[in-house]
């Protein structure tokens, strides 16, 4: 029984080169352990050879001890106290030995095989416990392992994400940059649009200065003739036309103005600034310019204009240059509804397309109506959306109802209203509160 | 001779009244005016014998002079017309279709008044 405490300082001995084994620490501690294997083989010997039962018991539990606490106190052995622990138990066993042997023998000597066995309990225990604590030290290794791993899976992925967050947000930036040039060509589309009916609307008043302005000037030689003729009478009334060609020339002349500064005023930025506005005339001047536009582009294009002005508005505060750009927008759609239309439609069909304005509860009313394709229910919540178009590639931004959307809800708390049949009529309602 | 004059224009009127004034004095001329080509085919339908000349602008709201002149080339053959076409668009695709649709001449505005009395002449003589 006693070899077993010798034998457990033995084996722990053991234990302890073979944590170093392959540890940089080994050369410090190879001679103790030498040292220390052959000293305990030494004492066993010794021990056996010159003491008694119980003396021995008590030496190998004392060996073990100091064994234990020498190794305890070691910082390089830190890693290998669970092994240590293991061995208490017999330690424990080797004093009760002792003590019940030397304090009562009679009753040592009676239970001597239920000691025995103890004390091999108590050193199987040891390695019991090594091998308990060998399984922790192997589940904590692959479970550092592990977790070394998913820490470089994380990071690995951290980076992955960073990056892509990175893209996305570029992506983000060029795609609002290229949002902000559609929206500008939009408005340079909108803006060349006028320009043709622009330049047609204004040859016309400047025909009518230069043809009048000549006219007066025959009628005024005329009017010398006469003159000279003695017929007073004849040069009164040649006197009164030439009045009235001068007004004409100025009514004209005034027209030409107006238009001129109408398309300054839509090619200008908007300043966003409300003034009192007379809607009828806007409305007439961008179905006109709309109108010609169209027809300057396209010369087989044809359309029955109708107008109902209510004459009874009042001029309403809104920003001039921005609500033309929804008229022309709407006038623009619903000319290009009817002239789709034509080209399948027979030869009764009449493209035609109706201004309406009229004053709603506190608010003025616009109504664009034409008789052209209409909008498929499937469609007809999707074309206030930004870039929506059913016009083929190039030729239409997508973009001229959703700023029209933008320009009477967002800047006018007015609404944009639809009404359709699909393959019949198409009718626009802007309704802007007053 | 009656010419009719088709224009949206409402001042063409009295600038032709004017321009033609010595020639209407001395019943060369009688002059008509139409705004629209429907209205020029209702004043058609019932002085188109007396009306010798037409003038018709292209561009107008509703049915265009080209529709006008093929409407007047297919109703009044016997005899036909004259179909002069003024416009603001001066190119050479106005131009042909006017032509191909029967137009005897074809004018630019500005009116050039003096070019146009001289093609005139030429039809009275």
């Amino acid at each position: 029984m006693d070899i077993f405490y010798f034998l457990a300082s033995f084996l722990l001995v053991r234990r302890m080169q073979k944590a170093l084994k392959f540890s940089i620490l080994f050369p410090k501690w190879q001679r103790l352990i030498s040292l220390a294997t052959w000293g305990i083989i030494v004492l066993y010997i010794g021990v056996v050879a010159s003491l008694e039962d119980y003396a021995r018991d008590i030496i190998g539990s004392a060996i073990l001890l100091g064994l234990i606490y020498y190794i305890n106190k070691q910082r390089d052995f830190e890693s290998q106290r669970a092994y240590l622990v293991a061995n208490i138990p017999l330690i424990v066993m080797g004093v009760i030995n002792a003590a019940v042997a030397f304090i009562l023998p009679d009753f040592y000597d009676k239970y001597k095989t239920f000691f025995g066995w103890a004390t091999v309990v108590a050193f199987a225990w040891i390695f019991g416990k090594w091998a308990a604590s060998r399984k922790q030290e192997e589940e904590l290794r692959i479970s550092t392992e592990r977790r070394a791993e998913l820490e470089a899976l994380v990071k690995e992925r951290t980076t992955e994400l960073s990056k892509q967050k990175d893209e996305l947000q570029e992506t983000v930036k060029e795609l609002k940059s290229t949002q902000n040039q559609l929206i500008q060509s939009e408005k340079m589309a909108s803006l060349g649009e006028l320009t043709a009916g622009i330049a047609h609307e204004i040859q016309n008043p400047l025909n009518f200065v230069n043809n009048f302005s000549e006219v007066s000037m025959e009628l005024l030689e005329e009017m010398v003739e006469e003159l000279e003729k003695g017929d007073t009478e004849e040069a009164k009334a040649i006197a009164e036309d030439v009045k009235h060609n001068l007004e004409k020339i100025r009514h004209h002349g005034q027209r030409a103005d107006g238009i001129v500064k109408g398309m300054l005023q839509h090619s200008r930025a908007s300043s966003g600034q409300k003034e009192p506005t007379d809607i009828n005339a806007l409305a007439d001047e961008y179905l006109r310019l709309a109108y010609h536009g169209l027809r300057a582009k396209d010369k087989s294009f044809n359309a029955e204009l109708l107008t109902h002005y209510d004459t009874t508005l009042t001029k309403v505060n809104m920003v001039p240059q921005d609500v033309g750009r929804v008229m022309l927008n709407l006038f623009t759609n619903a000319f290009y509804a009817v002239h789709q239309k034509q080209k399948t439609a027979g030869p009764e069909y009449k493209p035609t397309v109706e201004l309406t304005t009229s004053s709603g509860k506190k608010s003025v009313v616009i109504k664009v109506k034409d008789n052209g394709m209409g909008i498929p229910d499937a469609i007809k919540d999707k074309i206030m959306q930004p870039f929506f178009t059913t016009k083929p590639t190039g030729e239409g931004t997508g973009l001229g109802l959703s700023l029209s959307y933008d320009i009477v809800v967002k800047a006018h708390s007015g609404s944009i209203d639809i009404n359709t049949r699909e393959g019949e009529f198409t009718e626009f309602t802007v309704t802007i509160p007053i | 001779m009656k010419i009719l004059v088709v224009d949206d224009e409402a001042d063409v009127q009295p600038l032709f009244v004017q321009r033609f004034r010595k020639e209407i004095r001395n019943g060369e001329f009688e002059f008509s005016f139409a705004l629209s080509g429907e209205e020029a085919l209702q004043y058609l339908e019932h002085a188109h014998s007396e009306v010798v000349l037409i003038l018709s602008d292209i561009n107008m709201p509703g049915m265009t002079g080209i529709e006008l002149l093929s409407r007047i080339r297919h109703a009044y053959e016997k005899p036909p017309p004259v179909v002069m076409m003024i416009t603001a668009y001066g190119d050479d695709e106005n131009r042909s279709q006017a032509m191909q649709n029967g137009a005897n001449d074809f004018l630019t505005k500005p009116l050039d008044f003096t070019l146009l009395k001289e093609k005139l002449k030429t039809f009275t003589e």
